[in-house]
């Protein structure tokens, strides 16, 4: 029952490390990016070849996992994704969409289509028995890398001139750039950090989530529900929808098999009817 | 053109609804390829399916403006409805169609309210959760759908007690071809009467739509109910004539592709759900003949460009020239479809 609690607790991190990216790009620019598992998939892919391939310890392949998307984000963002923020939504669905499509057929083109293999340090493998609760020493580790970043996020955002910054421009982005604040900059930044934040989460997650090419597509919808139930005007409303959505997929695959995903569509369908802006959300 | 408003819209709606040359010549095509295409009966059954299919979502998103990431639900639900009925109770085709048309109808009806409910995002959202939820119950009911295997064992009845289905698909195609064109006839009549004049009218700007006194809402939940049974004609028509139903049929990526048909053969004009669907499944006949596995990247990148160009630009290009090969005057710009 604890254990179940506490893989929830560790999914529902990770979910929230590969989307709470989405959910600012989603908040500051309107703009409906179903190609972020992309992201996610890259830094995955990046930790997978830089250990199998090149033998590079678990540990070091992180900082790449981040920065990696993060460059591959900021060049798509330039070139492309730029000229899409004032198109309207079908469009940018549609486009997106294309982008993932791309990404998949690519992927399974250079790496193949098998799902790739993540060989844990062997500090990280097993389980050890607290208090009469198995708990999953990866599960921690991913607990404490997710909480840290958490934290982190926060600050940035409420602390640093940077995130008050971000916070105007998503707030009201016509006035923000009226005092003088960069807003494309601030975009831009934003974007591939968000980028980075998924990759990484895709490397986190690769033991757990699994990963392979269909990767964008087979997540993209837990995305999504992390966003549209959390809303997109704060980190805490999709904070506390990833560790919901986690902790109901975990108990629910365990307790109720037969039900299958059945469960969190409709609690989506369900919160979208009722709170359109999210449930952490005080309607406008 | 002067006279009073009513004067003006009926005259404005007259003029629409003539037929135009050019449609004569697409029927008198579609219906002579049953003599003069033999050899290609399958893949045209294929093709005017998946032309119904992508009409049925241009009625809501060429007319009236609704964006749906999830019209697969109706086509996977009469086609699921289709083969079930089939093989539980008798297996006459137009007894299905219709059966199958009106139960996807329902469901629209009955899911109409919760697209309603929310706007833009939240809407897609929706339209895409509706479609996965269905896509679960599908996969999970094994018992009746046969989840992730197919359902098997379909065995139609000749149409109209007459016509048997054969392996070249021949009566397959006349007959989905039959039903397309009574199913557009019908389509091509409501768009432009009156009601199809007050769903551009709410597609175009919603808030004045409901100043002037046009129930959006009724109207929208109409014409979503009336696209959900068009799709599930779709799917039926698809059960019955490939007698299997797969989980296929209500995936996401059929969804995603009937968007894109339509994307290319333009919104809200019918013909281009057929346009789109011819193009489509040629290019993916061709790109599938010469990269089996990849191909999804190639529309992929269709996508990407179509967007890049701007879906509205190439179709009033499109007009200009058009326009201008008649000696007609030009096109206005027209603003369209627009999620905010």
């Amino acid at each position: 029952m604890l254990t179940i609690l506490f893989d929830g607790i560790a999914y529902g991190m990770v979910l929230f490390v590969l989307a709470c990216g989405l959910s600012i790009t989603l908040g500051l620019m309107n703009f409906v990016n179903l190609a972020h598992g992309v992201f996610a998939m890259v830094g995955g892919y990046v930790t997978a070849i830089l250990m199998n391939r090149l033998g590079v310890p678990f540990l070091a392949t992180l900082p790449f996992a981040f920065l990696v998307p993060a460059a591959f984000g900021l060049v798509l963002e330039r070139t492309l994704y730029q000229r899409l923020y004032n198109r309207n939504h079908l469009d940018q669905v549609l486009f997106t969409i294309g982008l993932v499509f791309m990404a998949i057929a690519a992927v399974d083109y250079v790496m193949g289509s098998q799902p790739q293999l993540i060989q844990l340090p062997s500090w990280l493998r097993g389980r050890v028995d607290v208090f009469g609760v198995q708990i999953g020493l990866y599960r921690s580790f991913i607990i404490v890398v997710c909480g840290f970043l958490v934290v982190g996020l926060q600050f940035v955002l409420a602390k640093t001139r940077f995130g008050a910054q971000l916070r105007a421009a998503v707030d009201d982005a016509r006035v923000a750039r009226g005092l003088g604040i960069n807003t494309s900059l601030v975009f831009a930044a934003t974007f591939a950090a968000g980028s980075g934040l998924a990759g990484l989460g895709g490397a986190l997650g690769a033991e757990i989530l699994g990963l392979d090419p269909t990767f964008p597509l087979k997540f993209l919808i837990y995305f999504m529900i992390v966003v549209t139930v959390g809303g997109t005007s704060s980190l805490t409303g999709p904070f506390f929808a990833s560790l919901l959505l986690g902790i109901a997929d975990v108990a629910g695959k365990y307790y109720v098999p037969s039900l299958g995903a059945f469960v969190i569509y409709t609690v989506m369908i369900v919160v979208l009817v009722f709170r359109p802006q999210g449930l952490f959300v005080k309607a406008r | 053109m002067q006279g009073t408003p009513t004067e003006i819209a009926t005259r404005h709606l007259a003029e629409t609804s003539r037929w135009k040359p050019m449609e004569f010549v697409f029927w008198l095509v579609a219906f002579g390829a049953i003599w003069l295409l033999p050899s290609h009966h399958l893949i045209l059954n294929e093709i005017i399916i998946t032309a119904l299919f992508a009409m049925s979502l241009d009625l809501i998103l060429g007319y009236a403006g609704i964006a749906s990431l999830g019209h697969a639900a109706f086509f996977g639900f009469g086609a699921y409805f289709a083969g079930i009925f089939a093989i539980r109770v008798i297996g006459d085709p137009l007894t299905g169609l219709v059966l199958a048309t009106l139960a996807s109808g329902a469901l629209g009806f009955i899911t109409s309210f919760l697209v309603l409910r929310g706007v833009d995002l939240a809407r897609l959202m929706v339209t895409l959760g509706v479609a996965l939820v269905l896509g679960e119950i599908a996969n999970k009911m094994t018992w009746l759908t046969g989840g992730a295997d197919g359902l098997q064992g379909v065995v139609m009845g000749p149409v109209l007690g007459l016509f048997e289905f054969d392996l070249y698909g021949r009566t397959a195609y006349v007959y989905s071809l039959v039903i397309t064109f009574l199913l557009f006839l019908m389509a091509r009549r409501i768009v432009v009467s009156p009601f199809g004049l007050s769903l551009r009218t709410i597609r175009d700007n919603p808030l004045r739509a409901r100043a002037i006194g046009i129930p959006v809402n009724r109207r929208l939940i109409a014409v979503y109910t009336l696209a959900a049974a068009y799709a599930g004609a779709a799917g039926a028509l698809l059960a019955q004539t490939t007698q299997f139903v797969s989980l296929d049929v209500i995936a996401l990526h059929r969804s995603a592709d009937v968007l894109l048909m339509l994307v290319i053969g333009g919104t809200g004009y019918l013909y281009g759900g057929f346009a789109g669907a011819i193009v489509f499944k040629v290019l993916q006949d061709v790109i599938s003949n010469w990269t089996p596995q990849y191909w999804t990247f190639w529309i992929g990148l269709i996508l990407v460009i179509l967007v890049l160009i701007g879906r509205e630009r190439m179709n009033h290009r499109a007009a200009v020239l058009w326009a201008r090969l008649r000696g007609k005057p030009e096109p206005r710009p027209r603003t369209i479809v627009g999620g905010h």
